[in-house]
């Protein structure tokens, strides 16, 4: 099981702030592909995603018990 | 000390107490940005808005900036503190406090520090029009994120 965090734009489109997937030992760029497909979201490519924290790079693998989060283009300060 | 110097508030920021953070005896400069609610931009007119944050994620965020202060300016002390909520038309958003020994590493470490939130800290504005709302992002024109990750710490 992985956690999956949406913000900003993207909570919007999806309707939710977090969902719990069975998706252990997938690639960052398969999870967008399958999210973007799954919850028709057509932002996904221009999306950064952070597991754990750390921002990760579209082929590194999300682990069982990861938090992954999907960050829109950020805007503060 | 280091989790008191960065931080993400729902509650107004001072930007007395930012700066008193980092007054000590070997400096001899502070430099304070303060970030504020902008009521036109590009002709259009804000009501108010509203920043969300990764909380977690973005106080360590700020740590991580306040580190690369430190590698580049060694003799710096930086604050920073991002607010989250809503926000009326020019009250403060962010508060970024550096000090150093002289003036010149205070001024361009603080730019740095507000150049890089804009670039790696997970906080989002949303704007209020008058004629509706919408989310801010690619304030720096960088949407597409080639690389999947923010770029790395050598703006300037």
């Amino acid at each position: 099981m992985i956690k999956v965090l949406f913000f900003a734009r993207l909570q919007e489109e999806i309707g939710k702030e977090s969902m719990e997937v069975e998706k252990a030992g997938v690639s960052v760029s398969d999870l967008k592909k399958w999210l973007a497909a799954t919850h028709h979201l057509p932002h996904m490519t221009q999306t950064m995603a952070a597991i754990n924290e750390n921002y990760a790079n579209d082929d590194d693998i999300v682990n069982e018990g990861d938090t992954i989060a999907f960050i829109p283009p950020v805007s503060g300060g | 000390m280091a989790d008191d110097l960065f931080a993400v508030t729902d509650k107004p920021v001072s930007i007395g107490e930012i700066t008193q953070k980092v007054i000590r005896p070997e400096c001899g400069a502070v430099t304070t940005f303060t970030g504020t609610v902008r009521e036109l931009t590009n002709g259009k007119r804000t009501l108010s808005l509203e920043y969300h944050a990764y909380k977690s994620m973005a106080v360590k965020m700020l740590e991580q900036i306040g580190q690369e202060i430190q590698e580049k300016w060694p003799d710096t002390l930086a604050a920073i503190t991002h607010r989250t909520g809503h926000l009326q038309i020019s009250d403060i958003a962010v508060v970024i406090a550096v000090s150093s020994p002289h003036r010149k590493a205070a001024y361009e470490a603080n730019q740095y520090a507000i150049e890089r939130i804009k670039e790696i800290v997970p906080i989002w504005k949303k704007e209020h029009w008058a004629d509706g709302t919408k989310w801010v992002g690619d304030q720096l024109e960088t949407t597409a994120y080639p690389q999947g990750k923010p770029p790395k710490g050598d703006a300037l």
